[in-house]
């Protein structure tokens, strides 16, 4: 008996996925596909420098936005499991849900208002005089991706380590205190470990779908912040070269995989002696 | 004398709420001091300003003379056994023990944290984590942790509630030891009367953050100064009585008249209304082939209840309104009497004590 839940694997995830695979050991000659089995796109990708270059630049746009977000997002998710009412939590993390109510779309649109060159930013800083000409680095380049993808992935990373933060026993901040230390030290102590769960999970819960993001790079990106999915698009749909793709979004998927791989062993790490 | 701490008029408001009122308290060096009473009557909140967890709204706290005014709790030379225990998860046993130790560069690490844990039985534990501990290994974790720092006081928040009735009993009698051993003050706050009978020097009972009476529990449990501290502590039978003059000479309801020692009646008798408390152990039923030169009463058996070492009866007595309660020894060759049966019942004007009337 194969059970539905089973079937709904099979042909959402398994089923895509090995056809991806399969792809990626094929080859395209012009109009026809060769079924031929090859490492050919796989030694394409390691020979030529553009494919390491994109797939580093992503993992370094990747790296930034996480690391943007996670620490923007601490202090948002401390607060409101810290110094709210906890009758008034659940309005906050409602309000925290705002930025969903429009598209994603829309949404990095609206980055091309405020960073564009006749934008909010440009225009509201020449009126006051602080600058004679608009800033060109925070539009069309990799600043301006990591802007749009910190703001649209704050959320994702504020709640889990909301939830970390939820879980703190307040009396093991007491209990640091009797013991001598300051609310300062405390924090380094005892919040900052307990809470390393939750950072762990928004790390993971930022980085894996930015890497493979390619709208926002498209938009904002320019020619100089195109990433690793814009390349698989072109290759898919632009020159019409499936395999290649495929071996790219391969390529991509083991760099995730890898990186992802160590953050779950840090969590075990960090998750050492909690019941 | 000046204490080792001392309150003079604490109080303490949540928004309206008064939550201490005007404690004043004196604990003195090497003493097991415990604060007793019902959930709500501020105990907690009055350990938690020695500690320095909260402010206080008026009055001032002194710890070893100095004013604790202003002194966070980590500048305190006190340490607290939460009521959670409140093990850090992400660190060893020996870890939390070595915890406060950062800031006590006197105190070297590795022998005070083996010191700390044989001290309480745990030696070998150290690598453990604390997921591993049992309840009573967790609380030994939490004191060893509280006493490697020498603290002039240790505070301990209802420690053993968590425990089950066997493992409190044996941790009463370990801290016991521990606090004669080691000397230093001891603070204990509990819901649980005998929990503080067995262990403490001296208690406060509170009530709606006042302290309604301080005694050693030997004097707390004999005489009790007022209903509500009567009530909260054992059991007490309370039979309405007038008091006819000075001498303490008392009309007690259904047992006549009898003359109360001045130790056993408040300071300055009021003539009047009143009301008398006995205790069901003072009381005896008197059964077949036993004799006494002291007073008796006959009544009737109206509930049995029986706990295998004791029996408690509650037997009427005509004029009594409630039963009297009355524990018996289930000593050799007496028998477990029925509901119903007619008994003679010995009581002593000895052991009645006079409270004021109830309110």
């Amino acid at each position: 008996m194969v059970s539905p839940p089973l079937i709904y694997v099979l042909l959402m995830l398994a089923f895509p996925m090995g056809a991806i695979i399969l792809f990626s050991f094929w080859t395209q000659e012009f109009m026809t596909l060769d079924t031929t089995f090859t490492l050919a796109n796989y030694r394409e990708i390691w020979e030529k420098p553009i494919f390491a270059a994109l797939l580093q630049r992503s993992l370094f746009v990747s790296g930034c936005v996480t690391l943007v977000t996670v620490i923007l997002a601490f202090p948002v998710a401390y607060f409101v499991s810290f110094h709210v009412a906890p009758e008034r939590k659940s309005l906050w993390l409602f309000l925290i849900t705002i930025p969903f109510w429009t598209s994603y779309l829309i949404r990095v649109f609206l980055w091309k208002v405020i960073l564009g060159y006749n934008g909010v930013v440009n225009t509201g800083l020449i009126k006051i005089g602080l600058i004679d000409e608009p800033l060109t680095f925070i539009l069309y380049n990799v600043n301006a991706v990591i802007i749009t993808l910190a703001h649209a992935f704050a959320p994702f990373a504020i709640l889990p380590i909301f939830v970390a933060l939820e879980k703190i026993d307040r009396s093991l901040l007491e209990a640091s205190q009797d013991l001598g230390e300051s609310k300062f030290t405390t924090f380094f102590r005892v919040t900052l470990p307990l809470a390393m769960p939750g950072v762990v999970a928004a790390v993971l819960i930022v980085f894996i779908p930015t890497i493979g993001d390619y709208v926002t790079p498209e938009l904002m990106g320019g020619a100089g912040g195109k990433l690793v999915a814009n390349m698989i698009q072109t290759q898919f749909l632009a020159l019409n070269n499936a395999p290649l793709g495929a071996a790219l979004a391969i390529v991509a998927m083991i760099c995730v995989t890898a990186i992802s791989l160590l953050f779950v062993f840090l969590n075990r790490r960090w998750l050492r002696g909690r019941s | 004398m000046t204490g080792l701490i001392q309150l003079n008029g604490v109080n303490k408001y949540y928004g309206d709420y008064h939550a201490l009122r005007d404690i004043d308290l004196t604990i003195n060096e090497g003493e097991f001091f415990s604060l007793l009473g019902p959930s709500g009557c501020g105990k907690t909140t009055l350990l938690r300003t020695i500690a320095g967890f909260e402010g206080v709204s008026g009055g001032v706290v002194m710890i070893g003379g100095r004013d604790m005014a202003g002194v966070p709790a980590n500048q305190r030379p006190t340490n607290m056994v939460f009521q959670s225990y409140a093990i850090f998860p992400h660190l060893t046993v020996a870890e939390n023990v070595a915890f406060g130790l950062r800031k006590r560069p006197d105190i070297d690490k590795s022998t005070a944290v083996d010191a700390a844990l044989d001290m309480v039985g745990l030696s070998g534990f150290g690598h453990r984590v604390a997921h591993a501990l049992s309840g009573g290994q967790r609380q030994r974790v939490a004191l060893a942790r509280a006493l490697i720092l020498k603290p002039q006081v240790l505070l301990l928040d209802e420690p053993l509630s968590a425990l089950d009735k066997k493992m409190r009993e044996q941790m009463q009698v370990e801290l016991m030891r521990l606090q004669r051993h080691i000397g230093i003050t001891f603070i204990l706050v509990t819901h649980d009367q005998e929990e503080a009978l067995v262990m403490s020097d001296r208690i406060a009972v509170m009530f709606d953050g006042k302290i309604g009476q301080m005694d050693d529990p030997e004097t707390l449990y004999r005489r009790p100064k007022t209903r509500l501290v009567a009530e909260f502590i054992g059991k007490m039978n309370f039979l309405d009585a007038m008091v006819k003059d000075a001498d303490i000479t008392v009309d007690v309801q259904g047992l006549g008249t009898c003359v109360i020692a001045p130790e056993q009646a408040p300071s300055g008798v009021t003539l009047g209304a009143g009301a008398v408390g006995i205790r069901p152990e003072t009381l005896a039923i008197l059964f077949d082939g036993e004799t006494t030169d002291r007073e008796t009463i006959q009544g009737t058996v109206a509930e049995v209840v029986y706990y295998g070492d004791m029996t408690y009866y509650d037997v009427t007595i005509a004029g009594i309104a409630t039963p009297l309660n009355i524990a018996m020894k289930n000593l050799i060759g007496r028998p477990v009497l029925d509901v119903g049966d007619a008994t003679t019942v010995v009581w002593d004007a000895r052991s009645l004590v006079l409270l004021p009337a109830a309110a």
